[in-house]
């Protein structure tokens, strides 16, 4: 019962008649790094701002450390750090001063303000900038001020709305890496609608769409369902009399010819790889690419909330 | 707990404050508001050619100045806040929507009060020049503030209610317009005749006029406190009720 740090029972959240949030149930326990995946809309910030306090729920409701939001929201505050999507701040206030206010809001007094304030701005390499006003910094430090803000308190969890969003490739990396330093000590809900998102950071994934649950699953486990998952792609200089081989192999359940490249998907429980190395082997055809696939994050991901494959 | 209430409330204050001052437009306020009183004072009030050693005209014109004045600083307290998605923030840290709005409030009823004191050298004025009861104006500078205090929380309920600064200017205004007016004689005669008296002593009562003029002939009565508390706390607590409902829109 103590490993279960965030209960979600049936949650529910209406916008007059939209339903944002449909009956949403999941528990969250220690070491998770949860990545919510979902297309815009799909009720992912509304499920956050609901487990920290800030909407009340139409129904349901969700225990954060054993604290029911609705009945207990400033005990279940306390146990969050919340960095709300797009990372908003008091422009005019200097790093500094804005994290000291969210320190003494979090309860430190005095001397500790100062000190919770001085070691997050240590912690989320701020050093360069915590006497500039917040206004003045680059997208990427103004992440990470709402990164600091998060876990000033030192909260058991975070949890981050779309916190990579908007932000160039170097500053998703750097905000990542950050995520996943964190991600040893506290549980972790992060919202994303990018997908590689869910490969660098998280330990578990749970798709939703129009407010309701359709996958929970590990990164893995989600790439699995791909239907390109172990199956192999060559590019060939005859692809035609290629594709005609190869899905005589009883291992073949398909093959595919796109955009000059050949795919073979593997009937069930079969492994392609090697079958196909011998068969170039044999026939020696000139081949200039081969792979094995993962699997494709998008086309599960489309599959999945469109309710078809790609 | 009801340390911690207040230093929930201080904290809020205390950023707000610091926010003001951080900005020319506090600057720009006060410079306006001193301009403003001033005008009101010499040159409309025929404060000199009255020669009277008191703040009579002074205190008249400040209904109308903070009619305008009081929701241009009220107007920014929720609804900027709305739009720049902080009230998240503020409002996912383990405060309550009371204490925020309380906060808000304060910081700027005090930022007012502020500007107030820096009238005094309308105050030096009239005791250089004259030997005025120094009792009634210090009852003035009271009531003006407590005055301005409940047009604040007007402001600050209007500005709860939209996310647009100028919408929340112009309710604030209106709705102002309507507490200020309610006592004085032509709204009272659009009810003489056919309303009760009872209702016609309630809509006298509900006037900020008489009970700023009350107070600022000097007789600080009870009552008057409590009007001007009441309606504070009224208009804070419905700002507080709209922020629950609308500040997810
Ligand atoms: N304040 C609001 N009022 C009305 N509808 C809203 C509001 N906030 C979000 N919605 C709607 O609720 C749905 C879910 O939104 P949201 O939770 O923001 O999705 P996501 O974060 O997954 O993109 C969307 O259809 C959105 O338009
Ligand atoms: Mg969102």
């Amino acid at each position: 019962m103590n490993e279960l740090v965030i209960d979600a029972r049936n949650l529910c959240k209406k916008y007059g008649s939209l339903v944002a949030v449909d009956d949403l149930s999941f528990q969250v326990g220690a070491g998770e790094v949860l990545g919510f995946l979902g297309p815009n809309g799909a009720g992912k910030s509304t499920t956050m701002k609901m487990l920290t306090g800030f909407l009340a729920p139409t129904s349901g409701t969700a225990l954060v450390n054993g604290h029911d939001i609705v009945s207990d929201s400033l005990a279940a505050r306390r146990a969050i750090g919340y960095l709300p999507e797009g990372a908003p701040s008091y422009g005019e206030m200097t790093v500094r001063r804005f994290l000291e206010f969210v320190a003494r809001a979090r309860g430190f007094s005095g001397k500790n303000a100062l000190r919770a304030a001085g070691s997050a701005i240590e912690r989320l390499n701020l050093d360069r900038v915590p006497e500039q006003t917040i206004e003045t910094l680059s997208k990427g430090f103004k992440r990470r001020v709402g990164l600091a803000q998060a876990i000033i308190h030192d909260p058991s969890i975070l949890i981050l709305d779309e916190p990579t969003d908007g932000l160039d490739p170097n500053q998703k990396h750097e905000v990542r890496h950050l995520i996943r330093d964190m991600s040893s000590e506290k549980i972790i809900v992060i919202s994303t609608h990018l997908l590689e998102e869910v490969h660098a950071v998280c330990n578990r994934a749970m798709i939703i769409s129009d407010g309701r649950l359709l996958v929970d699953d590990t990164p893995a486990g989600l790439i699995a369902r791909s239907r390109y998952h172990d199956a192999v792609t060559l590019v060939v200089a005859q692809p035609e009399r290629v594709a005609s081989v190869l899905s005589e192999l009883p291992q073949a359940r398909k093959v595919e010819l796109r955009e000059g490249e050949l795919t073979v998907f593997p009937a069930k429980g079969c492994k392609l790889f090697e079958v196909i190395s011998d068969a170039i082997r044999e026939n020696n055809w000139n081949v200039s690419e081969l792979r094995l696939e993962a699997g494709r994050l998008d086309e599960v991901f489309r599959q999945v909330t469109q309710g078809e494959a790609a | 707990m009801t340390g911690s209430f207040f230093s929930a409330v201080f904290n809020v204050t205390r950023r707000e404050l610091a926010g003001y001052f951080s900005t020319p437009v506090a600057w720009v306020f006060i410079v306006i508001f001193l301009v403003m009183s001033g005008v009101f004072t010499f040159y409309i009030g025929a404060f000199y050619e009255r020669g009277i050693a008191d703040l009579q005209p002074f205190f008249q014109f400040h209904p109308w100045l903070y009619l305008f004045l009081v929701p241009a600083i009220g107007m920014r307290l929720w609804a900027e806040e709305r739009r720049s998605g902080t009230v998240e923030l503020l409002l996912t840290l383990p405060i309550t929507t009371w204490q925020a709005v309380l906060g808000k409030f304060l910081a700027a009823w005090i930022f007012i009060g502020l500007a107030l004191d820096l009238t005094f050298p309308v105050w030096l004025t009239v005791n250089y020049l004259g030997d005025p009861d120094n009792g009634v104006i210090l009852a003035g500078y009271i009531g003006s503030w407590l005055m301005a205090g409940g047009f604040l929380a007007i402001a600050s309920c209007m500005s709860a209610l939209t996310r647009n600064q100028v919408v929340a200017f112009i309710l604030s205004v209106v709705v102002c317009f309507g507490f200020l007016l309610s006592g004085l004689p032509m709204v009272m005669n659009l009810f003489t005749g056919w309303a009760p008296q009872m209702l016609l002593d309630a809509i006298a009562n509900f006037s900020f006029l008489v009970h700023f003029a009350d107070i600022s002939k000097g007789v600080i009565d009870f009552r008057d406190l409590v009007y001007f508390g009441l309606v504070m706390m009224l208009w804070l607590a419905a700002t507080t009720l709209l922020l629950e409902m609308k500040k997810a829109d």
